[in-house]
């Protein structure tokens, strides 16, 4: 082995050595207390799948599977539709076009925790105030104290700070187009909506991918917002599978169920990120 | 990337869009709007009316801030924040561009390296969700319930990520640049120091920034490894605030707004950095 292999193996190693020992060990510590009842002290037993066997009984971990699933499907959708508008308007001729783009990245910047708290005090008094003063039953009340309604209100948090990640993202694939694909569209008459979903939309395919994808597995994991607005309630109606998997793994002597359950919340998001990168994938066209 | 390339359509500025942008600014101001006039209102003057609620304060007053400041141990949380912050960025920028070195200069040419980058990059999909758990237990079989834990999984956790965009990176700086320096007779290291790590100056930035942001606001990391330990980073002390003092408004959203200030601060000093940043780290 010649000096310079050495050297590389040198870097490899230590750095490979850390990643186990602080992420691949406790992954296979988590698989391996999914298949225990340990209650997070004390003794245990194993009790081979009968937490994964008991999670498809359990009306609460179906609900958070239900409301995590809702929430980021209407998020994902949400945050790519609006903040793929944005980008095209910031994008455009405009004047102040920087000072523009850097205000509307502030939400990114800001941390999830103290925005919810914000944001739930805009949820419990403004809104309602301001659905009382014109007149609007379904504003008039707090969504947050509402089963049906609470759900929303975290999705517009959440959507309100991912926004400005996914609208420069955009921005930047909106950026690769080249202009003489506009100009040969435009001597074939594709102006307006029609340049727009024959020539940008087909062209930056790439963006929404990652886009989709990224805001997706990011919704699913949704915690700051969750603990921050209204902590899984009213009546565990928001209750996300990682704020369940905290509360009742860390605190609720579920340590070796919900093991169990983040077993199978991490295959959800390994499958529905493969499916995603191949559907999505196949529809993206090459220049 | 040039920011100011547009598409030449028309000559003048489109004028209804620069409209319609400005009056969405006003989704990102009202809650910054809220919050400050809140922060700096007595609780004598809150009222239940909307005009009320949102009417800037009589009399700007400074107590709750320094109330706030006081309840949250303010100066303490925002230290340990700054020193986990600044901890992760310079050992992301130092680790991960040098483990990006050694696996992108040899994937091609070798398949431990080929797996070792597959192996690492797979990460990404991990949700914390399963390691918080046994991660708690190891890291207080350590000694590492503490800040210095912490750090060391944001290392861990932001290098799969990080790997990607300096690997990504790696393959615009020629290879011919590192074989001329083996030529001249230096070493791996020396080759690194002095030619590929200045040359992936923009990608340091574009980590430097992620890692900054995500170490800045993360409630989940110390929470499991710091909760309950007496020492808070910002954002675990405003989740503890929120749990005693919570129908203190004013002092409350003067909590926050401090909490706010540093990276609003760091915002406005590097903003195009960290615009820019994140068009890099994007496209790759």
């Amino acid at each position: 082995m010649s000096s310079r292999e050495k050297s590389f193996l040198a870097i490899l190693m230590p750095i490979m050595a850390l990643f186990f020992l602080f992420n691949t060990l406790p992954l296979i510590q988590g698989f391996l207390y999914s298949f225990t009842n340990f209650r997070g002290f004390g003794t245990y037993d194993w009790i081979g799948l009968r937490n994964y066997a008991d999670l498809f009984q359990d009306s609460r971990v179906g609900n958070s599977y239900r409301f995590t699933f809702l929430f980021a499907v209407v998020s994902t959708v949400l945050v790519n539709v609006l903040s793929l508008v944005l980008a095209l308007g910031l994008n455009a001729k405009i004047s102040a076009k920087s000072a523009l783009r850097g205000i509307y990245f502030i939400p990114n910047v800001l941390g999830g925790l103290v925005v919810g708290y914000i944001f739930s005090f805009f949820f419990t008094y403004i809104l309602p105030a301001f659905g009382t003063a014109i007149g609007l039953s379904d504003l008039s009340s707090s969504w947050l104290a509402r089963t049906d309604r609470a759900w929303l209100a975290v999705v517009v948090v959440a959507a309100w700070q991912s926004i400005a990640m996914n609208t420069l993202i955009y921005i930047s694939g909106l950026q690769t187009v080249p202009l003489d694909v506009y100009e040969a569209g435009a001597i074939d008459g594709a102006t307006g909506w029609r340049r727009f979903r024959h020539l940008t939309l087909p062209l930056i395919m790439p963006f929404i991918t990652i886009n989709m994808v990224l805001c997706m597995k990011n919704s699913l994991m949704v915690f700051d917002q969750i603990m921050a607005l209204t902590q899984g309630g009213p009546a565990q109606s928001t209750e996300s599978i990682s704020y369940l998997i905290y509360s009742n793994g860390m605190g609720g002597g579920q340590f070796g169920y919900q093991s169990a359950n983040a077993v199978l919340f991490f295959v959800v998001i390994v499958v529905i990120s493969v499916f995603q990168m191949k559907f999505l994938g196949s529809k993206e066209e090459q220049l | 990337m040039n920011s100011k390339s547009t598409f030449k359509i028309g000559g003048s500025k489109n004028v209804p869009i620069t409209v319609l942008l400005l009056i969405g600014c006003l989704t990102v101001f009202f809650p910054l709007y809220m919050t400050v006039i809140i922060a700096f209102k007595r609780p004598t003057e809150m009222t239940n009316d909307i005009f009320g609620a949102l009417k800037p304060p009589a009399q700007w007053s400074l107590e709750n801030f320094s109330q706030a400041m006081q309840i949250t141990d303010f100066w303490h949380s925002l230290l340990n924040s700054l020193v986990i912050t600044l901890c992760t960025v310079a050992l992301c920028v130092l680790i991960h561009p040098l483990a990006a070195y050694a696996i992108g200069r040899n994937m091609k040419r070798r398949k431990l390296y080929k797996y070792a980058y597959l192996y690492l990059v797979s990460g990404m999909f991990v949700p914390f969700a399963i390691l918080m758990m046994p991660e708690a237990k190891q890291t207080a079989l350590l000694h590492l319930a503490n800040w210095g834990g912490v750090i060391v999984l944001y290392v861990v956790f932001y290098l799969p990520m990080n790997l990607m965009l300096y690997t990504g990176y790696l393959k615009n700086v020629p290879l011919s640049l590192d074989e001329a320096a083996y030529v001249d007779g230096a070493s791996v290291w020396a080759a690194y120091w002095h030619i590929i790590f200045p040359n992936m100056k923009p990608m340091h930035a574009t980590v430097a920034v992620l890692a900054a942001l995500g170490a800045w606001n993360d409630v989940m990391t110390p929470l499991i490894l710091m909760g309950g330990s007496g020492s808070n980073t910002l954002p675990l002390a405003q989740l503890n605030f929120q749990s005693q003092f919570s129908t203190n408004y004013n002092l409350a959203f003067a909590s926050y707004l401090l909490a706010l200030i540093p990276i609003l601060i760091f915002y406005l000093i590097c903003q195009k950095q960290i615009i820019n940043g994140v068009i890099n780290g994007a496209i790759k």
